[in-house]
């Protein structure tokens, strides 16, 4: 295969995430190698917590290749996730060159790499290393930035009025993730792949439960999952995510509890459980006499 | 072959409403190409990565996928060894004839109908997913097969298998295995409950692929892909829909708050601040790159909601007045009440951060208050408000009124509704009904639309859409 083959096969990509300590199901891995094989940005939706941003960061460390990360905010522009010119060192350029220089010359001059100040998309295409771009919470932003990520994720160039445009030395790998607080647009999802990531079988989540938290035993982590997974089915604000699973789990071991009883649960709910109704719920669904 | 099953296979998810644009469906067969076919999973996730866009649109997609990627045709090998647990090799091809063969060997005595309920019963008690998929194949291939017209044309229901073999008198063993575990009591009724809810699904699931491979696709796909939940009318919804809807509505209250700061942001910018503006272009020589504005100062809306609560309407009723109260941040103040023939107020059920159930339980025990003769009557809703409220009403207020206008031929008492919009600074009134039913029967939407404008809203789509345009 050619050069930027990321993933050999599905079962490839499962393996080598695997040996990051990201366990896969069957839908990522294809995605994952799909992703990588068809050039094609990946769009990731899901609840908090399932580990989207984690699986950009799996896939930068199986693969060896370097992590861009766009972080979305409310009112990101162009300037901070493009590229921007330098304003100020222009300005002293300009008050720096003696006044018998042309105008022509100053302003080839001053619109050059010299002045230009790369943000992390740009920096991503430019890069002929191996990269995976992570563009993070893209639902935060507002949709003119949409507009402006399309040529990006279909031809992977930007244009520069004045330098023209900048195409992909190579091509990286994209990953968006989105927690679906806001509809994306038609035009960014035709161009991407789409996968849901959701809270995993039980099975799966114990694995990474005791891949993750060194010191957890086989029959606590085993404990923790079904009590989660009990807890998932209630109606809550919301649901105890993956992270905190984990988190609990490391709880759990820091405070040498070996058994998850209805006292061990009732001390440490608050890991897992953010709302007062939520927390309140549990312990009289779970029973739990407090 | 594989590129009419492929282009079948496209068709039929756009008429089921998923846009798949011929790019996406370019880029699934070129996908298709890069993996292995023979394993179902990996073809259902290329598939799914490509084409299906939206978390809403899964159930359709995966039950399409299903029909048109069956995992076996005919009965499998599932036929004999049922009870050795011979099931091995998933993967089978048809064998011609299959049918009659099955026909002529079946055995569906009730020797064999009381080994098969032992057999669901373990498997659903250990929750073993594999065995009741294949228990729900042979289930329905043994006690749904309906006789058809002419030798191999039968038909399946799992409707005739589930009264055979009533898999919910198996509830009792599944919740005694799960207290023994230390469930609580209604904890393991609601996850047997839905244990056998998971197997009845498969069941109905076997019995489309039966059919789909007599009959054709194309004649099944129609009545297996059900609306998304938000476009699921209120007023046809089941049981499992309220529950679904119900967990949507943080995310929903989020989803539209989330959307409407945004709106309000772009539109923040007020009037030039000199002052600002002139000290930040110092740092750039004095010229003013950048321009700094005054805030503007955000308008909210106070809101007294008046809900008919009565029989089919209250789903509709409830649900909305939890959605504006999850989005109470957005409004100055909200009021609710509650009316079948007398008023109520409900708003203090609505405590923040309240729990969902709780609030659901307290609104349904306060409602028990509006009904004295039990039929709704609007005109007496409207003038007891106007007795019992009248502090609730100011130049400030908004109003809105919830219910299918359904009067039960009384007085409508449009004077009374006249002076409530003549106290008020704005009125809406949501009808969950469709609009060409407006008006027949009871209705009397059309004379009380000429007071107060209704708006048809039948779906979580027009409510959303509807909320978000009044604030």
């Amino acid at each position: 295969m050619s050069t930027n083959a990321w993933f050999q096969s599905p079962d490839d990509a499962a393996k080598r995430l695997d040996a990051v300590g990201y366990l896969t199901d069957i839908p990522t891995a294809t995605t994952a190698y799909l992703t990588g094989a068809l050039e094609k940005p990946l769009l990731l939706e899901g609840p908090a917590g399932v580990g989207k941003t984690e699986l950009a960061k799996a896939v930068a460390r199986a693969t060896g290749a370097e992590l861009i990360r766009l972080q979305c905010y409310e009112g990101l522009d162009e300037a901070r996730a493009l590229y921007e010119w330098n304003y100020k060192k222009q300005l002293l350029r300009i008050q720096a060159t003696d006044t018998s220089q042309d105008w022509e010359q100053t302003h080839d001059d001053i619109f050059t790499d010299e002045f230009l100040l790369t943000r992390p998309l740009l920096t991503a295409i430019r890069r002929s290393e191996p990269t995976v771009l992570l563009i993070d919470e893209v639902d935060k932003t507002d949709v003119e930035v949409e507009g402006l990520l399309l040529e990006i994720l279909s031809d992977f160039q930007v244009t520069i009025p004045e330098l023209g445009t900048v195409s992909a030395v190579r091509k990286p790998f994209v990953i968006l993730t989105s927690n679906a607080s806001r509809e994306l647009s038609e035009a960014v999802k035709r161009r991407c792949l789409y996968l849901h990531l959701d809270y995993p079988e039980s099975k799966r989540e114990k694995e990474i439960v005791l891949s993750q938290v060194p010191g957890v035993s086989d029959r606590l982590a085993g404990q923790l999952v079904d009590t989660i997974g009990r807890l998932r089915d209630l109606e809550l604000k919301k649901s105890p995510s993956i992270a905190e699973s984990v988190d609990w789990a490391r709880t759990l071991v820091a405070l040498q509890i070996g058994k998850l009883d209805d006292a061990a649960i009732t001390r440490t709910l608050g890991v897992v459980l953010k709302h007062r109704s939520d927390q309140e719920r549990a312990v009289r669904e779970l029973k739990l006499g407090r | 072959m594989l590129l009419d099953r492929h282009i079948g296979f496209v068709e039929a998810l756009r008429a089921a409403g998923l846009t798949v644009s011929l790019a996406e469906d370019i880029d699934a067969a070129r996908a298709l190409g890069h993996v292995a076919l023979d394993d179902r999973e990996t073809v259902r996730a290329v598939y799914a990565a490509t084409l299906c866009k939206r978390e809403g649109h899964r159930p359709g997609f995966d039950a399409l996928f299903d029909l048109w990627f069956p995992a076996l045709v005919g009965d499998g090998r599932m036929g004999a060894g049922i009870a050795a647990g011979a099931t091995e090799g998933y993967e089978l091809a048809t064998k011609e004839g299959d049918n009659e063969l099955a026909q002529e060997m079946r055995d569906d005595g009730p020797q064999s109908l009381e080994d098969f309920r032992t057999e669901l019963g373990a498997a659903l008690e250990s929750d073993d997913r594999q065995r009741m998929a294949e228990l729900a194949i042979f289930g329905v291939g043994q006690f749904g097969a309906l006789p058809g017209q002419g030798p191999g044309r039968s038909t399946w229901s799992s409707y005739t298998a589930m009264k055979r073999i009533r898999p919910e008198d198996l509830a009792f063993r599944i919740m005694q295995g799960l207290e023994g575990q230390g469930f609580g009591e209604e904890e393991a009724r609601a996850v047997a409950t839905r244990r056998i809810g998971t197997f009845v699904g498969l069941a109905e699931a076997d019995a489309n692929r039966r059919i789909a491979q007599e009959k054709g696709v194309e004649q099944i796909q129609e009545i297996v892909v059900r609306p998304t939940l938000d476009r699921l009318d209120f007023l046809s919804m089941r049981r499992a829909d309220v529950e679904e809807l119900r967990r949507q509505i943080y995310p929903l209250a989020r989803r539209l708050a989330t959307r409407l700061t945004q709106e309000h942001h772009a539109r923040r910018r007020g009037p030039l601040d000199f002052r600002r503006t002139v000290r930040a272009s110092i740092a750039t020589g004095g010229v003013p790159l950048e321009t700094h504005h005054k805030p503007k100062r955000p308008h909210k809306t106070e809101l007294v909601v008046l809900c008919d609560v009565s029989g089919s309407v209250a789903n509709f009723a409830s649900f909305t007045l939890l959605l504006v109260f999850a989005l109470r941040e957005q409004f100055g103040k909200v009021r609710a009440f509650t009316f079948v023939d007398d008023v109520t107020e409900v708003t203090d059920q609505f405590v923040p951060g309240g729990d969902l159930v709780d609030i659901m339980t307290g609104l349904v025990e306060q409602s028990a208050h509006t009904a004295r003769f039990g039929r709704t009557n609007y005109g007496r809703a409207f003038t007891r408000f106007l007795e019992k409220y009248p502090d609730a009403l100011g130049p400030k207020t908004s109003f809105l009124v919830l219910g299918d206008a359904r009067s039960n031929y009384s007085d409508l008492k449009l004077d009374a509704l006249k002076t409530i919009v003549e106290g008020t600074r704005k009125q809406w009134w949501l009808n969950p009904e469709v609009r060409r039913n407006w008006d027949t029967g009871d209705s009397v939407a059309t004379r009380y639309n000429d007071v107060v404008p209704m708006v048809e809203c039948r779906n979580l789509t027009q409510l959303s859409e509807f909320v978000h345009d009044i604030l």
